[in-house]
């Protein structure tokens, strides 16, 4: 085929350039940038400040004689170094980013807006109360919808990620166990096979050993199972729900229940909570320590790994152990409690929690209503389940061709005998933290 | 609802591809009886109008720090942040992407996080750098347990200088994963002498530079005391631009250095999102917490980056990581790089040069204030006023007239009889007139 210039418009008949070198070594959007060790210069600066009269420094025999090292880039050079790195990324604003385990959706740009109003930007932890009230408003409204989605008695705020959120929940058991005098003998903690790598890596350390339970054939764990690995060594159970190959724990209720007249705990992680809102309630069903990924669930950006914000919700049993600082109301005036009284389990963090996520939270919350909110879920689950329906006849499924929530799992059973493997290796790997 | 994009009739048509005939079929799983049978108790959704009325009142409720003279700092600092930091954090490549467990597609991220882990590793004087911990609080957590690890003893020795809500920080988790901690006294003058404290059962002494008061510290001795008993110096700095000024922590012999990157590229955000910033030696780069970028090449063998070292973490070791953290700062930390690639050498070392300038010229006048006492010798952008009376309600007075005149010990301390201390910051954020402002309000608070 010719195209009406008389080029020929089949790819193979098309001139190679593949071997020829470009002047910059780029190929269209495979950009080779340099490092800012290597693009930058001692002596530049991209910000114009001012040198101050002389003065006698007071820092007596601690100068910083020596050159750090550092290059500097005038502010075209940042400009472009920064945008070309970026064009080297997948985001979700411009493609599809269908990953399990970790709800990405559509970042609302007026979250990012709220956030930079200086009211909320340009406040200080440590000002005194009296001059952020609207910021002690904005938490306590949002930990009111946090427990209203997942009917639950209190919420921790700090907590900056998911995994400081589970750290902080089984902070909260180990301090309740404790309490009720069984440190000693309650050490294990039950977490299925098919849980994320940062159940067990928390258990670990609030000092806990993890005891396996396997996932039942149905991609779900049994309450039988739960229920033998039960004993009065046992201080809690860690599930996510939705589990982590995209099904919903049907034995949830009857394990919680198990959970609980073993005098254990259940902590569920919270990672996947995108599959329930407004169809059903962690806390009905029998959760007392849950965190909350507000970058997943709530649409603050992922950032490239960050930051979160995970708040952790708890049942009346575990609510007095909750972390400070917290938001309390006294005769209609908010005001922070920074100082552990009581059983609480104390300071997890300095400060008080992600504020800048908190704005972008709450402002997707807001937009969405609770109406909303459970549109959006059953818009993941309908989309997931159409995705099943539309490749089950391509791909092959672990458990079987069977409802999902917000995700689909694939196995790669239907590749057995169509492909062949090959591994790349990279040639070199090195954690070189210095150019020099 | 502005951000779904399905209709209800592309709703229908999926129900009938996925071959069933109501949205509920696929919740089916939920037990009957815990289904959810009423509307969440929650406002309706809202335009995006509405939602700006909503935020922007409660938002229009504090009083930013930027609308008045400001001088509170005790871990977070008012600097100013060039306006293409936000930008560049804003690209939607950037800001939209994920963790770049694929290195695929997430190049651009990766050679940020390992020019920032280098620019860290090069500020704090030590050889590696991870890509970022949560905040300065939890990146002190962190480096004890990995002290533990390393010195395989039990305890942690923290200094009277150390932020106090960081000591709050390592108690509770050394309290939660079976640790020692001996706090010292508070050390309000820096001149507590810690190395007696260092016996065998020892693994790490915490000390910060410039400390909770403001003083900078000389680590050498202490670092040399911990190391002939075995034991590791960690480091901390809440105030990361005085590195552009004051000797590396990695110089003085800091085994491992932690602090709070707010200050270089981040608003102050009532306390968060911060970056903890996290270095080390290369020895022990196998007991580091956290995510690492490393340079490879690929099988083209162009440079390429990517996660390495990760048999240290959760997703591969499970329980036996070297720590449980997962998503960290990751555009905190680029707008850290960002910020400090524009400074550079020369501009860092400028700012830092001002930030003192602007703390010493404070610190004179308010040494001439009757009734106040600066405690500092030596000191970077902040510094401790002994008081008469109450700091706490001087700071409210203060407020009362518009100037945000530094923090009272006691807001973090209550009852350990500090109440007359008063911890004051000044970046090159404040002018000349907000000093004046200051020095006034003091005065007349006072009187």
């Amino acid at each position: 085929m010719m195209n009406n210039q008389g080029r020929p418009t089949a790819p193979e008949a098309a001139p190679s350039r593949a071997s020829k070198k470009t002047f910059t070594t780029n190929r269209a959007l495979q950009i080779e940038e340099g490092l800012i060790f290597e693009l930058g210069r001692a002596d530049v600066a991209g910000v114009d400040i001012g040198e101050p009269a002389p003065f006698d420094h007071r820092l007596g025999g601690l100068l910083r004689e020596e050159p750090i090292g550092l290059p500097g880039l005038s502010e075209p050079e940042a400009m472009r170094h920064y945008v070309r790195l970026s064009q080297k990324n997948h985001s979700i604003d411009a493609n599809m980013y269908p990953l399990g385990s970790c709800t990405m959706k559509h970042n609302p740009r007026i979250n990012e807006a709220m956030a930079r109003l200086p009211g909320f930007a340009d406040i200080h932890p440590l000002q005194p109360q009296s001059t952020v009230r609207g910021a002690l408003e904005l938490i306590d409204v949002l930990a009111h919808w946090l427990m209203e989605i997942t009917g639950t008695h209190a919420v921790a705020m700090s907590p900056k990620a998911g995994a400081h959120g589970e750290l902080c929940g089984m902070m909260a058991i180990r301090a309740a166990i404790d309490a009720r005098g069984e440190a000693a003998t309650r050490k294990i903690v039950l977490a299925p096979d098919s849980a994320h790598g940062t159940n067990p890596a928390t258990a670990a350390m609030t000092g806990f050993s993890v005891r396996s339970i396997a996932t039942g054939a149905d991609g779900v764990v049994s309450a039988q199972a739960a229920r033998a690995a039960l004993g009065p060594d046992v201080a809690a159970i860690m599930l996510t729900n939705p589990n982590t190959c995209g099904l919903f724990e049907r034995g949830i209720v009857e394990i919680a229940d198990a959970v609980h007249a073993a005098g254990a705990y259940f902590y569920c992680d919270g990672a996947n909570l995108n599959a329930l809102m407004g169809k059903t309630r962690p806390g009905d069903l029998g959760v007392d320590a849950m965190h909350i990924n507000l970058h997943k669930t709530f649409s603050t950006p992922h950032g490239g790994g960050g930051p979160g914000a995970g708040p952790v919700v708890f049942s009346e049993r575990l609510a007095p152990f909750a972390p400070v600082p917290f938001v309390a109301k006294d005769g209609g005036l908010l005001r922070l409690v920074e100082h552990a009284e009581g059983k609480n389990l104390g300071r997890m963090s300095a400060f008080h929690g992600q504020m800048g996520m908190f704005v972008r939270a709450l402002s997707f919350m807001m937009s969405h209503g609770g109406d909303g909110l459970k549109q959006a879920s059953e818009d993941a689950v309908l989309n997931a389940n159409y995705a099943r329906a539309g490749l089950a006849d391509v791909m092959t499924q672990p458990f079987g061709d069977r409802v999902c929530m917000h995700e689909v799992l694939f196995d790669d059973k239907w590749l057995e005998g169509r492909a062949s493997r090959r591994w790349i290796s990279p040639r070199r790997s090195s954690t070189r933290a210095s150019t020099r | 609802m502005r951000f779904l994009p399905h209709t209800d009739r592309e709703r229908r048509d999926m129900l009938a591809t996925i071959g069933v005939a109501s949205i509920d079929d696929l919740f089916a799983d939920i037990p009957a009886a815990k289904r959810l049978d009423r509307p969440l108790n929650l406002p309706r959704g809202k335009s995006e109008a509405e939602v700006a009325r909503v935020l922007g009142a409660m938002a229009a409720k504090n009083t930013p720090a930027g609308s008045l003279p400001f001088f509170v700092g005790c871990g977070a600092y008012k600097h100013h942040v060039p306006a293409t930091v936000d930008h560049l954090i804003q690209r939607s490549e950037f800001l939209t992407s994920y963790t770049p467990y694929q290195p695929e597609i997430a190049q651009g991220t990766l050679q940020v996080l390992f020019e920032f882990q280098t620019q860290v590793a090069m500020l704090t004087g030590m050889d590696v750098a991870n890509a970022s911990m949560y905040d300065g609080s939890t990146a002190a957590a962190e480096a004890t347990l990995m002290a533990h690890r390393i010195a395989r003893r039990r305890k942690a020795v923290l200094s009277g200088g150390l932020h106090p809500q960081y000591a709050d920080t390592i108690a509770t988790m050394s309290r939660m994963s079976g640790h020692d901690v001996v706090s010292a006294p508070w050390d309000v003058l820096a001149g507590e002498d810690l190395a007696a404290e260092i016996d065998g059962s020892v693994s790490c002494v915490v000390v910060q530079t410039p400390d909770f008061w403001g003083n900078a510290r000389d680590l050498a001795a202490l670092a040399d005391a911990c190391h002939a008993r075995g034991a590791l110096l960690i480091a901390v700095f809440t105030e990361a631009v005085s590195l552009g000024m004051l000797r590396a922590p990695g110089a003085m012999g800091a085994d491992i250095v932690v602090g709070e990157g707010q200050s270089i590229g981040n608003a102050l955000n009532f306390g968060g999102p911060y970056v903890g910033l996290f270095a080390t030696r290369q020895s022990h780069v196998r007991q580091m917490p956290g995510r690492l970028a490393g340079e490879t090449v690929d099988a083209a063998g162009r440079r390429g980056f990517a996660l390495t070292l990760s048999t240290r973490e959760q997703h591969i070791r499970r329980e036996k990581a070297t720590s449980n953290i997962c998503t960290n700062s990751g555009l905190c930390a680029l707008a850290f790089s960002i910020h400090l690639s524009l400074l550079g050498e020369v501009g860092l070392r400028r700012l830092a040069r001002v930030n003192h300038a602007n703390a010493v010229k404070l610190a004179d006048a308010l040494a001439r204030v009757a009734n106040v006492e600066v405690l500092n010798q030596r000191f970077f952008n902040e510094f401790t006023l002994r008081v008469k009376g109450d700091a706490a309600a001087l700071v409210e007075k203060m407020a009362a007239r518009g100037v945000l005149g530094g923090a009272p010990a006691s807001r973090l301390l209550p009852g350990e009889g500090l109440d007359d201390l008063l911890i004051v910051a000044s970046t090159e954020a404040n002018s000349d007139e907000d000093r004046a402002a200051l020095v006034a309000a003091l005065e007349t608070a006072l009187s």
